[in-house]
């Protein structure tokens, strides 16, 4: 349309254009922060983005293991359906099998990367869409959820809850699964920029015919990802037994979906080949505090926080669209 | 004289139906700049596809620096010595210009990729290639000239014994066509053979050494630059038909203008595609369209169809002026087009004959008016058995046909909405002798029954036998428009494109 | 023989009627179908009639798929439009006025078509891929559905209501009739207007179509119309039948179950060619899995399992890699065309690859 391409060609030279979206994102950030100190008093206690952390860390993983995946323009719907399932096998061998912590936590870890390599080899062998093959994913997983159990399973193991305690720094509290997040997040932002398997990630993304010229491991990368992805569904399991210490079937429903707005919000195109862990980080900050300014509020049911995450992916879609020169 | 470090001796590679490369032999020396020319479906790319590995061949040998070879891949080849920069450059545009050249094969200290020594080489072998710029940028940020230099500097910097240019000029202006040449110079002084596959003239007698010229899969012939000349050259490209076609009784006759077009272009052009070109096309005519590859032959038929839309001048139809909307536009004033690729922009592969044969048709009826299934069998039975098509079975699907007969389905496809003007864009190429022949035969018929055609294609034998006048186009100029009279010839066709390079 | 097993519905009728036989074996009185006060009852006749919202709603996505696309917001759709049915006449004075469910379903109805024309806009006309462009209306839909039963689930009490998806007509359930009638609409327009090539075209190639005159853009924008009605349709059936609406639950990870039907029916996610006889045959399918697997007593849990099960064998078989892989053993190189420009592979449904 010519309307697009003329606000295209108007926008900020090509140069800055990769950073857009990650400015844009900041800009609303700073935005909400704001709007939340100027409404409440107590908004701005530091405490506040503290607590956004502390319970959307599972989430943070989760995304992070995202944006691998859709950096190489991929998808992965099964991620929510990975968390309950590690929920469940944690819980169930803990309460049930009554096995140690130290053997159920390896076991819960390798849950989701086992399936996620498996799904990256169909994907990548088979030349089937990732949609569907993670779809079928999601189904899988959810149904071994079933199959373990319906009925909430309420964990006791000492360490577990006790991961789930709040540590204190100075006059703050955050959770162990905070700062697990934050190590996720540095790792994963070291990988992106600094091995070949980060950069050919994003080769892929942004090419994958040159990237194949140019003889780069596509098997390699593509499955590596997918790996990725279901190692950080697995984590962010764990992570949410700390926050959350049961396993249930129904736990995660629709986490999938979260983890991609946080990563579309954040600034990386679905397209594949740009994006930054960072942004992700954001992408999770932003819907983190729509929830709090929701709950701050009070008065708007928290059924607004649905609307306006989809009014936002809407925003951060076009955006892209306007900066993402056009096929052919 | 120096050994070649490359021979292909006779490349024999075949594919359903067309053998795409019989016997060629083809030798590439140290320090030279080897120019690959032929016309569409000569088999330029099949050859350099089978050096890097892409294709295997079915008959022949490549001997590389005195071993002989056999590539599995583009990586193979690659580590052996040949690198390839293609037309679309092969990189990451995402990416920055360092990390293209790099990407890999990054320098590393125990996984951690050293980007300071990677931008630093990065420089210096851009330096090397006289192009100073800021190598953290990302790629797609510069111009797609400074993108060839960031492929052609990874590529020498990888493997410097062979170099492939695929079609480097094709989107570069006179002084970025320039600075590579420069490069291109730099890196024969330093020994590296350079294959040049281009289908541009004037830059051919510029760079080159030593031309190959193919034709229809075969080797016409190598030969030294400073001994073959432009008239030559032309005619070996193009040459004369070897086997003999069926002649029609007699040339058109001289046609008689009628006062108002059917069809008249004014200044009509498009930024990138063709500058303003003027043309008219009467009721009963046959335009020729002639010119080399890239010359803008497709570009002026769908400029007139309404394919693209025009950024300059005007376009009559009946004599009143028409706003080309689209396809629609060209389809409610009776104007069909008949798109040279047809199988990425003609024909639905997967819907049966029928299906595609009527198509046009029922899109102009729009889909509440379907036509009435016995009707489709009558009217699709009258073109299958008027062109021809085999299998004669309309519930065939059209990707199981072959090369020939897709083109007839396509035809007819437009025939059956009876056009007043019909623009067929290289109907014949890639299609048996036979089949051409046919359809030669059939445009002179429609002509005579009135239709108006625009015809373009690259075999001037053709062109000159059908049409009532010659349109000469050279680097998306229209340069002359020659009435097809007794003195015009196959050569003097080829003069006017090898000296008119209109500025 | 081999006419009848290559045929594109061979083996999704098989498997059906292969499920529906098992379902004897456990249940001898499976097939019995009778009359009972003037209603039509049996474990046949309650397939059809759960079945039919999931036909409605695989019709829909069927036309959208067959145009290159996706459509994940069905499930939104559906809550949202129950949502405002039930809402609208709660508020009525007398739930039982037959004008006042017509203007509630008039008004649910209406706004699946703006639902559907925002997707069709969307993907159409400013281009964005179908993926992500429904993907949004999925996910603000759900909190609009929310937002209009506020959380909780809102019951009525409506008779006229209820007939829609509980009620019977001339002794059939009103649901199957619903769904008979649409499926009956869809093939009439699809195949005995020029429609349904035309749609096939669009899908198979849209530059191609374009270049011979056909409205791709309008074609996909009416695609996306149909199936956000179809949506709403399935989704005042899925209300009508509980007498109430739930926002949060109505119609969740409907859009799988539809895309699995459609793909199950023979229509291939890349576009093109379609068949709504195989789209109902894949949600009868779908539906029979959940009865069979309630009546064999094998623990409801397994439904996703075996959905899992059936969403890889059908898409591994349709995957060509797949079939050359397994079937062929060796790898070919893939070849180009020959001579001329080489077909660019343009996507389709352009999910992320």
């Amino acid at each position: 349309m010519t309307t697009f391409a003329d606000v295209r060609s108007r926008l900020a030279r090509p140069q800055q254009r990769k950073y857009l979206p990650l400015y844009a994102t900041l800009a609303l950030l700073a935005l909400m922060y704001g709007s939340g100190v100027v409404q409440y008093e107590a908004f701005s206690d530091p405490q506040v983005v503290l607590n956004v952390f502390i319970d959307n860390g599972f989430l943070l993983v989760v995304a992070v293991g995202m944006t691998f995946v859709i950096l190489t323009g991929g998808i992965d719907l099964s991620v929510g359906s990975v968390v309950a399932l590690t929920t469940m096998v944690s819980a169930a061998l803990l309460e049930q099998a009554h096995w140690p912590a130290f053997v159920v936590l390896p076991i819960a870890l390798l849950i989701g990367p086992t399936l996620g390599f498996a799904m990256g080899c169909i994907i990548h062998y088979f030349e089937i869409q990732p949609f569907i093959v993670t779809l079928a994913g999601m189904f899988l997983a959810r149904g071994l959820c079933y199959s373990i159990g319906t009925e909430s399973i309420r964990i006791n193991d000492p360490f577990w809850t006790s991961m789930g305690d709040a540590i204190h720094i100075g006059e703050y509290r955050i959770s162990a699964s905070v700062i697990i997040a934050l190590v996720v997040v540095l790792v994963a932002a070291y990988v992106l920029a600094f091995t070949r398997f980060g950069r050919n990630t994003y080769a892929i993304g942004g090419n994958p015919r040159s990237a194949h010229l140019m003889g780069l491991p596509i098997a390699r990368t593509r499955i590596g990802v997918y790996t990725i992805s279901g190692f950080c569904s697995a984590l962010g399991g764990v992570l949410f037994t700390f926050y959350l210490p049961s396993g249930n079937s129904l736990h995660a429903i629709g986490m999938e979906l979260d983890a991609i707005a946080a990563v579309v919000i954040g600034g990386t195109l679905l397209t594949g080949g740009s994006g930054f862990v960072l942004g992700t980080v954001l992408g999770v900050l932003v819907l983190g505090l729509i929830q709090t300014l929701i709950n701050f509020d009070g008065r708007l049911s928290s059924w607004w926080t649905r609307i306006v995450i989809g009014v936002l992916l809407f925003a951060f879609i076009l955006l892209q669209r306007l900066i993402t020169p056009r096929k052919r | 004289m120096t050994e070649a470090i490359l021979t292909m001796s006779g490349i024999s590679k075949e594919f359903p139906g067309v053998k795409a490369l019989s016997e060629v032999d083809f030798r590439l020396l140290p320090g030279e700049v080897h120019a690959l020319m032929g016309e569409n479906g000569a088999g330029k790319s099949t050859l350099i596809k089978v050096l890097t590995g892409v294709y295997d061949i079915d008959q022949g040998g490549i001997v590389l620096d005195g071993q002989p070879v056999s590539f599995s891949g583009p990586l193979q080849a690659q580590h052996s010595g040949i690198s390839t920069v293609y037309q679309e450059i092969n990189l990451c545009p995402n990416l920055s210009v360092a990390e293209n050249i790099f990407i890999g094969r990054e320098p590393r200290l125990f996984g951690h990729i050293r980007w300071s020594v990677v931008e630093r080489r990065a420089s210096e072998l851009l330096r090397r290639l006289q192009l100073d710029i800021d190598v953290s940028a990302q790629l797609g940020t510069y111009s797609l000239a400074v993108q060839q230099m960031v492929a052609i500097a990874r590529a020498i910097d990888i493997s410097a014994k062979v170099l492939i240019l695929d079609e480097p000029t094709s989107s570069l202006d006179a002084g970025e066509v320039q600075q590579l040449f420069r490069v291109m110079r730099q890196l024969k002084d330093e020994g590296i053979a350079i294959l040049f596959v281009t289908h541009f003239l004037e830059q051919v007698y510029e760079i080159a050494d030593r031309i190959t010229v193919l034709r229809n899969g075969r080797r016409v012939g190598e030969y030294r630059t400073s001994e073959l000349t432009l008239i030559d050259l032309i005619g070996k490209m193009i040459g004369k038909e070897l086997e003999v076609l069926e002649r029609l009784e007699d040339r058109p006759k001289r046609f008689q203008e009628v006062d108002v077009p059917l069809v008249d272009a004014r200044e009509l052009g498009r930024k990138g595609a063709v500058a303003p070109f003027s043309l008219t096309i009467h009721k009963g005519e046959v335009v020729g369209l002639a010119g080399l590859l890239g010359s803008g032959r497709t570009e002026v038929a769908r400029l007139i169809y309404g394919a693209d839309r025009a950024d300059h001048g005007q376009l009559a139809v009946d004599g009143r002026p028409v706003t080309m909307r689209g396809p629609r536009t060209a389809m409610a004033k009776d104007i069909a087009f008949c798109s040279e690729n047809r199988r990425t922009e003609g024909l639905i592969e997967e819907l049966t004959v029928r299906e595609n044969i009527i198509l046009a048709m029922q899109a102009t009826r729009g889909w509440t008016r379907p036509i009435a299934r016995r009707r489709q069998d009558e009217l699709v039975d009258r073109y299958v058995k008027a062109l021809d098509i085999r299998p004669a079975n309309p519930e065939a699907l059209v990707r199981n046909l072959s090369g020939g007969n897709q083109q007839k389905v396509l035809l007819a496809r437009w025939l059956i909405t009876e056009p007043r003007l019909l623009i067929l864009d290289e109907p014949t190429r890639g299609i048996d002798i036979g089949a051409k022949a046919e359809i030669q035969r059939l445009v002179a018929q429609l002509s005579d029954g009135g239709m108006a055609v625009l015809f373009v294609s690259a075999e001037l034998e053709e062109v000159l036998r059908l049409s009532h006048k010659v349109a000469v186009l050279r680097d998306r100029h229209l340069i002359a428009e020659l009435p097809n009279d007794d003195s015009l010839d196959v050569d003097r066709v080829m003069e006017t494109i090898a000296s008119g390079a209109k500025p | 023989m081999n006419t009848v097993v290559k045929h594109r519905l061979f083996w999704p009728v098989a498997m059906l009627v292969v499920l529906l036989l098992s379902n004897l074996i456990f249940t001898p009185t499976f097939f019995n179908v009778e009359v009972r006060d003037g209603h039509l009852y049996g474990s046949l006749v309650d397939i059809v009639r759960f079945g039919a919202p999931l036909i409605m709603v695989a019709l829909g996505m069927t036309l959208v798929i067959a145009t290159g696309g996706i459509d994940l917001s069905v499930g939104s759709v559906v809550a949202i439009c129950g949502a405002l049915a039930c809402w609208r006449i709660s508020e009525q004075g007398d739930q039982n006025s037959v004008g006042g469910v017509l203007v509630a379903v008039a008004l649910a109805l209406g706004l699946a078509l703006l639902l559907g024309a925002w997707n069709g806009f969307l993907v159409a006309v400013v281009g964005i891929q179908p993926i992500i462009a429904t993907l949004i209306l999925m996910v603000a839909g759900r909190g609009l559905a929310q937002l209009i039963t506020d959380g909780q689930i809102i019951t009525i009490n409506s008779s006229p209501y209820k007939r829609i998806g509980g009620g019977y007509l001339w002794t059939v359930p009103v649901a199957i009739l619903i769904a008979l009638a649409v499926m009956a609409l869809a093939v009439l327009l699809t195949r005995r207007t020029a429609l349904g090539m035309l749609i096939e075209s669009v899908g198979g190639n849209a530059e191609a179509s374009r270049l011979a005159g056909i409205h791709s853009r309008r074609i996909t924008l009416m695609a996306y119309i149909v199936a956000g009605l179809c949506a709403g349709i399935a989704g005042l059936m899925i209300s009508s039948n509980v007498s109430s609406a739930d926002g949060n639950n109505a119609g969740l990870w409907y859009e799988l179950d539809a895309i699995l039907a459609v793909v199950i029916g023979g229509t291939s996610l890349a576009g093109g060619r379609f068949s709504i006889a195989g789209t109902v045959v894949g949600a009868l399918l779908i539906q029979t899995l959940t009865t069979t697997i309630y009546t064999t007593g094998i623990p409801p849990e397994t439904t996703l399992l075996f959905k899992a099960l059936v969403v890889t064998i059908v898409c591994l078989v349709q995957s060509p890699a797949f079939r050359a892989k397994v079937f062929q053993g060796r790898r070919r190189r893939p070849a180009a065309p020959p001579a001329g420009p080489t077909a660019a592979t343009t996507e389709k449904v352009e999910v992320p690859a």
